[in-house]
């Protein structure tokens, strides 16, 4: 609102903020701490003589501070977030109250066994749901995230490769593929090779087959795919895969759309990882911590990586060595065991939902999805027509042709009316996608609501708004960023020169 | 389902929409022989809020945590106060529950507690500029190694003995999988190796832990120039960094990259995890550097904001040339170290580490006192390594059953060194009371009688 | 003196025993604001083909290969701290590196002004 000027500079809810730094009352402090006794100290010379630059707050100042720039942010808990691929669902508040129990939040990991039981068997309680909701034999629960579970998945694969005499070399990957996928395949030294799709939107398996061979260490595929489609081919993908003794890895970001009604381990497939933090509702905390536990083939499980938990049928034991494993585990890739946090949260989410919630969430979802390409077909361009999608539907900028209207302008419109945009640009098979992702936890009315508002805003380009669209948005605490700017003359800290 | 707002008759009229007569048929693409025809029957149904609270609580209640026991456990993570206010503030639903900040104009409460967060980290590493934070301070360690071996085009990396062995593993793992050198010193119990003589031409950095993980306070100024000279980097890692509080920064030492654990401040133990991984460089490596970057810009109407910036080294763009596969940050425990680290400010974080070291300092002084006790470090800041008359391992499991969480063999990370099997972390902060070093005592006393 | 130019959008002028390299205004104008360069350093054999350079905007990084064989004999400093010269003027200012010719008949296979010219016109 750039034409309504105050003197503050704030717009009435929206209150400016500086930085902490600029903010320094030198002297204040927002803890009391007791006094440090005289002791002679052992710093060995090192002490620090400096000062850090720090600044000074009392603690109603640090609360203002962050509850001002809580709101100059946009969540779930908000409003509507149809993001495609990244799954903003509800993340329930008793997932919260859990990983905050007294027991859970406060036991250091390197405690004697016999002090945390409680805590190894809820890590194997969490990894048992994921075992039977994928029907998987194992499941390594150590990964940090998403794209950490991929490297975990990859490394599985190629320590069993190597078992058998030959890492290979190449991992195929199809256009589609997350970003992670290629660069998760070059971090285990593997050359990446790119399968094409079909024009309806679905790995050429002819394509497939003609790039298998036997210096193939792996392919890794998302199912459902990032166009949102079931892979229907994914059998005899699996089976062509095998045939030349490859490994399959699954995607398993977009697992939300099948949980509780298919399995993995039905599909053939190897390893997957699962993002806690969109199939079971851990909160994405505005980028992480995530949580990316692996699930494993019967060809891949003996591979797992150091630590993992065993049920002895007398307790449970942490193995947390390659000497201590009756297996051939592939070494270690976190600190400690894992992101325990996640699997509270993941755990009450799975418990609370149970096998039958977890089935109708998937299949709501799924609904949602294909309510929203019913109600906008017509208007839009969906990029894959025929037949159902599952809990994302992909649009190209087909329908914003000749208006110029980009799919950035259009995405920053809906920014001012109120709903956070949907992915653009992504997956890279269609010019100008957007992928919208509705999820299952939101209602009819807001679905109804965000269709008339895509369609009202669909007419608006096509009657000739290109402009309101390029200076979207308007009414958001900044306007535009020139991200030109940040990128050419990096400032990434903030110096009292600046000032 | 409390977490699922549609009607059974909202579902049947968007079925009628669609054109379609029941769910299971928008599933038409998967192979009939695989599709699932009712939910996993081996799995329970759903349970109200109370059930799952009681069931969870029910194994929280089988645990002894460190807030209910004397505790000493150090090794890699600290047992600290953390600020109600710290807890409140990340349970705001507009930080808890928004995504990556990729829409700038909509995050920019994201985007500038993660701009005050690198700056909080390059003040306290001495560095020029520093991340949006890494998964852990071990997966950082690797990283960190990975970005040394592209910026020096080598491909050998020499681990201090002092080194937490966790970190020591996770950069084993990507060597054997990325095919590069590491050469890990023996541990370094006495804090008396050399690595100069171990840096070559082919050595792309040294790694060094301060204080190390028995404890030690090392300057590593004349390592820095050693690395120098042969065109090598130097790593510095951390694991507790509230002792960047109190000791003179890896920066000042002359580090080009600074890599730790950040749990100390704002986060809970978690029983590992998630915590979060602070990283800090030089200037001249910042396009090297894996991670997310929070960078200073205007917007339209010419006013101060933020944006995520240098992606094109990210995955998304770079794919397979790519800096790193790293795609999430640590983004709400990052927030929680930031305002943690708020409340303190310069004095804080000044009074709290020296609170910390000056605890260490008596219980040190006390535990030397007992028979069959010997503190082995003549510098440390809030940790330190003793060695016992006896096995360190069965001390702390006799110690747990008079209630005391006794420290950390050395043994539990070193599972490899039987030599090292009487060797004990203990660690002290803020937490430790007069009546726990007393359980302490006691307990020991009992114990190794 | 004479220009030559690569199907990868990339032009070189040649004069006598050096090579001057750097990307087209049509390459400049699909990648929009540049952001970033990474030139290569003095010394560096390359054969034609390899990577030697990289070329940033805000959301694209793209590599810049070696139209010819050769050594490198300059790297063009003045992009590291002006990357925007590649966008004001592609194929003056903003050139990238300088390099030695190490085969003359790799540069008869490239296009020249007009064939260039109809490649682009092809591509739109």
């Amino acid at each position: 609102m750039s034409d309504l000027h105050t003197i503050t500079g704030n717009q009435g809810l929206q209150i400016e903020e500086p930085l902490i730094f600029e903010q320094d009352t030198p002297g204040k402090c927002g803890v009391d701490l007791p006094d440090v006794p005289e002791v002679k100290t052992r710093l060995g010379g090192l002490a620090r003589e400096g000062k850090i630059g720090l600044p000074g707050m009392t603690e109603p100042d640090t609360v203002r501070h962050y509850m001002r720039l809580s709101q100059k942010n946009y969540a779930i808990d908000t409003g509507f977030y149809p993001l495609g691929s990244c799954t903003m669902k509800h993340n329930p508040r008793l997932n919260e109250k859990m990983a905050r129990l007294g027991g859970l939040a406060d036991l250091h990991p390197l405690q004697p066994n016999s002090t945390v039981q409680g805590a190894l068997e809820l890590i194997d309680q969490c990894a048992h749901w994921l075992k039977e909701l994928t029907g998987m034999p194992a499941v390594a629960m150590s990964p940090a995230a998403g794209a950490h579970g991929e490297l975990c998945g990859l490394m599985a694969a190629r320590a069993a490769h190597e078992a058998k005499g030959n890492p290979r070399k190449i991992v195929l990957c199809p256009e589609s593929a997350h970003g992670t996928n290629p660069a998760t395949a070059a971090a285990c030294g593997y050359k990446v090779e790119s399968i094409p799709a079909t024009s309806d939107g679905r790995v050429d398996l002819d394509a497939l087959k003609a790039a298998l061979n036997e210096d193939v260490a792996a392919i890794m595929l998302t199912n459902p795919n990032t166009c949102g489609l079931f892979e229907r081919d994914i059998v005899e993908i699996a089976e062509a895969v095998h045939a030349v003794g490859a490994y399959f890895y699954c995607d398993g970001a977009n697992f939300n759309a099948i949980m509780g009604r298919v399995r993995p381990g039905d599909l053939g497939i190897d390893c997957m990882h699962i993002n806690l933090h969109k199939t079971f509702s851990t909160p994405h905390g505005g980028g992480g911590p995530g949580s990316g536990p692996v699930v494993l083939s019967a060809a891949l499980a003996p591979y797992a990586p150091v630590p993992y938990v065993v049920d002895t049928g007398d307790g449970f034991k942490l193995v947390e060595h390659k000497a201590d494993s009756d297996q051939d585990p592939f070494g270690r890739i976190k600190g400690f065991h894992g992101q325990m946090g996640m699997f509270i949260r993941s755990l009450s989410y799975m418990m609370s939902h149970g096998s039958d919630g977890l089935r109708q969430a998937s299949g709501d979802a799924v609904l949602n999805a294909n309510y929203l390409k019913a109600k906008l077909q017509d208007m839009l361009t969906v990029s894959f027509p025929d037949g159902p999608c599952m809990h994302e539907v992909l649009f190209d900028d087909r329908f914003l042709k000749d208006t110029g209207v980009t799919t950035l302008d259009f995405a920053k419109m809906m920014i001012d009316e109120g709903v956070h945009p949907m992915t653009m640009y992504f997956p890279l098979v269609v010019h100008g996608a957007l992928l919208m992702e509705p999820t299952e936890t939101e209602n009819k009315a807001t679905l109804d609501k965000f269709i008339h508002m895509i369609r009202e805003m669909t007419q608006k380009a096509k009657d000739g708004a290109a402009e309101s669209f390029k200076s979207a948005p308007m009414l958001t605490p900044r306007r535009r960023l020139d991200e030109t700017k940040a990128a050419r003359s990096p400032v990434l800290k903030w110096t009292e020169a600046a000032e | 389902m409390r977490y699922l707002p549609l009607s059974d008759g909202d579902r049947k009229e968007m079925l009628e929409t669609i054109g379609v007569s029941s769910i299971d048929d928008l599933y038409c693409d998967v192979p009939a022989d695989v599709l699932l025809d009712s939910h996993v029957q081996t799995l329970p149904t759903v349970r109200g809020e109370l059930e799952v609270e009681r069931a969870i609580s029910a194994m929280a209640k089988k645990n002894t945590g460190c807030n209910s026991a004397p505790s000493f456990l150090g090794a890699g993570l600290y047992h600290h106060h953390v600020p109600a206010t710290v807890d409140y503030m990340i349970q705001r639903g507009e930080f808890l529950t928004s995504y990556t900040p990729y829409q700038p104009e909509v995050s920019q409460g994201t985007l500038q507690y993660l701009f005050e967060f690198q700056t909080q980290v390059a003040m306290l590493t001495g560095m020029d500029v520093a991340n949006a934070s890494m998964y852990d301070g071990a997966t950082g360690c690797a990283e960190a190694v990975l970005m040394a071996n592209r910026v020096t085009k080598r491909n050998k990396a020499i681990l201090s003995g002092g080194l937490h062995p966790h970190y020591r593993d996770v950069t084993r793992t990507h060597a054997h999988f990325n095919d590069f050198e590491v050469v890990s010193a023996e541990p370094d119990v006495d804090n008396v190796e050399d690595l100069i003589d171990l840096i070559d031409d082919a050595t792309s950095c040294v790694v060094v832990q301060t204080p190390s993980f028995f404890g030690h306070l090392n300057d590593y100024t004349k390592l820095a120039e050693a690395c120098h000279a042969k065109k090598a980097l130097l790593v510095v890692v951390f694991t507790e960094v509230l002792s960047l509080g109190a000791l003179k920064t890896p920066g000042e030492m002359g580090a080009d990259i600074v890599v730790g654990e950040g749990q100390s401040v704002g986060n809970a133990l978690n029983f590992g995890g998630p915590t979060v991984g602070l990283f800090a460089v030089r200037q001249k490596y910042l396009r090297q550097m894996p991670g997310r970057v929070c960078g200073e810009t205007v917007d339209a109407d010419g006013r101060r904001g933020w944006v995520l910036t240098l992606s094109t080294r990210e995955q998304h763009i770079r794919r397979e040339k790519a800096t790193s596969n790293i795609c999430t940050n640590s983004g709400l425990c990052a927030l929680a170290f930031n305002i943690h680290m708020t409340l303190l400010g310069e004095e804080g974080l000044t009074k709290l580490s020296a609170l910390n070291h000056a605890r260490a300092c008596q219980v040190a002084d006390k535990l030397d006192t007992l028979d069959g006790v010997e503190v082995l470090n003549e510098t440390f800041f809030n940790e330190f390594t003793v060695r016992l008359s006896k096995s360190a391992t069965e001390v702390i499991d006799q110690l747990a059953e008079r209630g005391v969480l006794g420290g950390v063999p050395v043994r539990r990370l070193y599972q490899d060194r039987p030599e090292l099997d009487n060797l004990l972390l203990v660690a002290v902060t803020e937490t430790t009371t007069d009546e726990d070093i007393d359980a302490l005592m006691a307990g020991l006393t009992e114990v190794l009688s | 003196m004479t220009v030559k130019y690569t199907e990868d959008h990339e032009w070189v002028l040649v004069e006598g025993d050096t090579a001057t390299v750097g990307i087209t205004d049509y390459a400049q104008n699909a990648l929009g604001d540049i952001v970033f360069v990474e030139t290569p350093a003095a010394g560096t054999e390359v054969s034609q083909g390899d990577d030697v350079a990289v070329v940033e905007s805000v959301k694209t990084a793209s590599d810049v290969y070696a139209p010819i064989t050769g050594e490198i004999i300059e790297g063009n400093d003045a992009l590291e701290d002006q990357p925007e010269l590649v966008n004001s003027s592609p194929e003056g200012d903003g050139w990238f590196f300088k390099m030695t010719i190490g085969d003359a008949s790799e540069l008869d296979k490239l296009l020249d002004e007009a064939g260039y010219k109809a490649f682009c016109e092809g591509l739109d």
